[in-house]
């Protein structure tokens, strides 16, 4: 019995210590790589950007203060947007929200979808198939169709827009996760827990996440460049944050009539989110080879949807 | 192992029947299909139909006082049980009854019959060319692997493949539409009616945008594909024969890639269901992603549950379709697992 208890001591006291170590040593070789370090810097500039740029907009997002499409000047630094408001000013703080909404929507699809794997492969028979057919159907929809869906219900509201990507997140995850907990599932440390009695739920928690941090760190990535994507494109169909609230999808789409007199009003935002993406997409590439090994997985991890090779077997 | 234990047990035995095993797992793609596409309609019908802020709502808007409410909501049938307004519904979509758009009381069938053409062959050029393209590039940068053209190939991709379309659609627009140069159109109306092929310059545009978006995804996948093959035993083998390197290329590696090619071409499809919403909307193009997203903007809950149907039914078949070619094409995945 006392030896027992010892065992358990020993397996989840360094165990949980021994998972946010590896959290960061996978972090730590991608960003040593030069993927790595140019993906990182480029999510930390537009990051920053974003997150001190309301702090440092020289005017309010939403006064009137030139002509509309107005030339840049000293004084307007990327000119007049479609109102004659501050581009530069709506740029800095036109930001922020959609990081937060992405990064919330990705840890909430993620965290969904790796519970729905694990369980899928732990408990297997009835628990999969369920979980997989439910799957099947949220993944009968294209991503931003999903999104649209639910958006039409109640309107563009800034937590159904979260939750829908999130929704639409978690099947994709949910295959991912079960297709790599399927095989630590048998392992013997997953026996020898369930030998001493530990409850199912302790189990995956403690003995099968843990061997999933590379995968599930991929799928971070991966679903983070995917959530900008939908949400970006969700506020340039002016499904986001409603006007005159200043939003970088949204921008470019009200501003692209006067792309001719004063293209800043497209482009400050364009560019930002282009790097935006480009620099996770970069880093989640860099993740990928360092824990999955060179080449190995990236390449099939950032097709779009549905891997289709997953439904034959 | 079996037939050396007991060789002569196997050779008494009855034969057994000959398996189809390609057409047991079509049927069987098929029935979970219809399964999943029938749970998607209930999905789509509860989500839009039965939560509070019905179509009749939407209609009136701001004109809404509980008994003209009430009085549109008998109209339409929205006091009938959910179950039965359902099966009303799904009968009706059967039988060619789409209903009647809120906004424009026009029936949904003349609403989106052009759009769903229109968007066809927005969808069927764009994964034609991009297919074409994004193998063509794949077959070259594995062939010349670790080359500087590969490296510069493989980055570009990396970057593209992480744009958004809309960026990609302001890209072309900002070059080759509004500010540099004036080539083609910035946006792609045509009057109704009006076949999109009657005028191609309207196309260029939304077409390049898809391209550029699926390539990267289709180089991808094909570079990993074609280096796979080309690292391959008979591969080896017919290089030494002293075959030249284009005809090991295009007859004895391209061949073993096929399989993993069906497969991008089924997710480019797939990519394109939901990708022509946000090109179709930036160009204007009249087809159904923009009928989608002007009715979700209008509320047109008629609309919204046909088109959204419609994508959810293409994105399914696609999906069995490419499972089931890409089976086809590689016979050692057909045989079931010993």
């Amino acid at each position: 019995m006392a030896s027992t208890a010892a065992l358990e001591v020993l397996t989840t006291a360094g165990r949980r210590r021994a998972r946010r170590r590896e959290w960061l040593a996978v972090l730590g070789r991608a960003v040593r790589t030069t993927r790595g370090a140019v993906g990182l810097s480029i999510v930390g500039v537009v990051v920053l950007i974003a997150a001190i740029g309301p702090a440092l907009a020289p005017r309010p997002a939403d006064a009137f203060v030139t002509r509309p499409f107005d030339n840049p000047s000293l004084a307007f630094p990327l000119g007049g947007d479609v109102l004659g408001r501050d581009v530069l000013s709506r740029t800095l703080a036109g930001g922020w929200e959609l990081l937060l909404m992405a990064a919330v929507a990705t840890l909430l699809g993620v965290a969904a979808g790796a519970a729905l794997g694990v369980m899928a492969a732990y408990f297997g028979g009835f628990w999969d198939s369920l979980i997989m057919r439910v799957v099947d159907i949220v993944l009968a929809f294209p991503q931003l169709v999903f999104a649209l869906l639910l958006v039409s219900i109640l309107g563009p509201k800034i937590w159904l827009i979260v939750l829908a990507v999130a929704i639409s997140h978690a099947p994709q995850v949910a295959r991912v996760t079960r297709a790599a907990a399927l095989d630590i599932s048998e392992r013997d440390y997953v026996r020898a827990a369930q030998i001493i009695g530990m409850p199912a739920r302790k189990v995956m928690r403690r003995e099968v996440l843990p061997n999933l941090t590379s995968v599930l760190m991929v799928e971070l990535g991966l679903r983070l460049t995917y959530s900008i994507l939908v949400i970006a494109g969700l506020s340039f169909l002016g499904f986001g944050l409603q006007p005159p609230a200043p939003s970088w999808g949204y921008m470019i789409n009200e501003n692209r009539i006067g792309l001719v007199a004063n293209p800043w009003g497209v482009l400050a935002p364009t560019l930002l989110i282009a790097a935006l993406t480009i620099g996770t997409n970069t880093l989640t590439d860099a993740i990928a080879r360092a824990s999955l090994g060179v080449g190995r997985g990236a390449d099939d991890a950032l097709l779009p949807g549905i891997t289709a090779a997953g439904a034959v077997t | 192992m079996t037939d050396m234990t007991a060789p002569g047990k196997i050779a008494a035995a009855p034969a057994p029947p000959r398996a189809h095993p390609l057409r047991d797992t079509l049927i069987k793609r098929l029935g979970f299909g219809v399964i999943t596409l029938f749970c998607v309609s209930i999905l789509v019908f509860a989500a839009t139909q039965l939560l509070p802020g019905n179509a009749a709502s939407a209609a009136l808007q701001n004109t809404a006082t509980p008994a003209r409410l009430h009085a549109l909501e008998v109209q339409m049938g929205l006091n009938r049980p959910a179950v039965s307004q359902y099966w009303s519904w799904l009968t009706g979509l059967f039988q060619g009854r789409l209903g009647t758009s809120i906004v424009s009381s026009t029936p949904v069938s003349t609403l989106v019959g052009g759009r769903i053409v229109n968007t066809a062959v927005l969808v069927l050029l764009a994964g034609f060319i991009g297919t074409v393209i994004g193998v063509a590039l794949g077959m070259l940068a594995a062939a010349r692997r670790d080359s500087v053209l590969d490296h510069v190939l493989s980055v570009t991709a990396l970057a593209v493949t992480a744009l958004p379309e809309f960026v990609v659609a302001m890209a072309l627009v900002i070059f080759f539409a509004a500010v540099i140069w004036h080539l083609f159109p910035a946006v792609s109306v045509f009057p109704p009616g009006a076949a999109p092929w009657s005028d191609p310059t309207l196309l260029v545009l939304p077409v390049a945008t898809l391209v550029i978006v699926i390539v990267p995804y289709t180089f991808r996948m094909m570079r990993a594909a074609m280096i796979d093959a080309l690292e391959s035993d008979y591969v080896e083998m017919a290089t030494l024969k002293g075959l030249s390197r284009r005809r090991v290329l295009i007859f004895h590696a391209l061949p073993n890639a096929i399989a993993p090619t069906i497969q991008v071409v089924g997710l480019n499809f797939l990519y394109l269901a939901g990708g022509v919403v946000v090109v179709e909307y930036v160009f204007n193009y009249p087809g159904l992603g923009q009928g989608l997203v002007n009715a979700v903007a209008d509320r047109d809950i008629p609309v919204i549950q046909f088109v959204v149907l419609l994508l959810a039914a293409f994105y399914v078949l696609v999906n069995i379709a490419t499972d089931m070619v890409s089976l086809a094409a590689s016979p050692r995945r057909r045989l079931p697992r010993s």
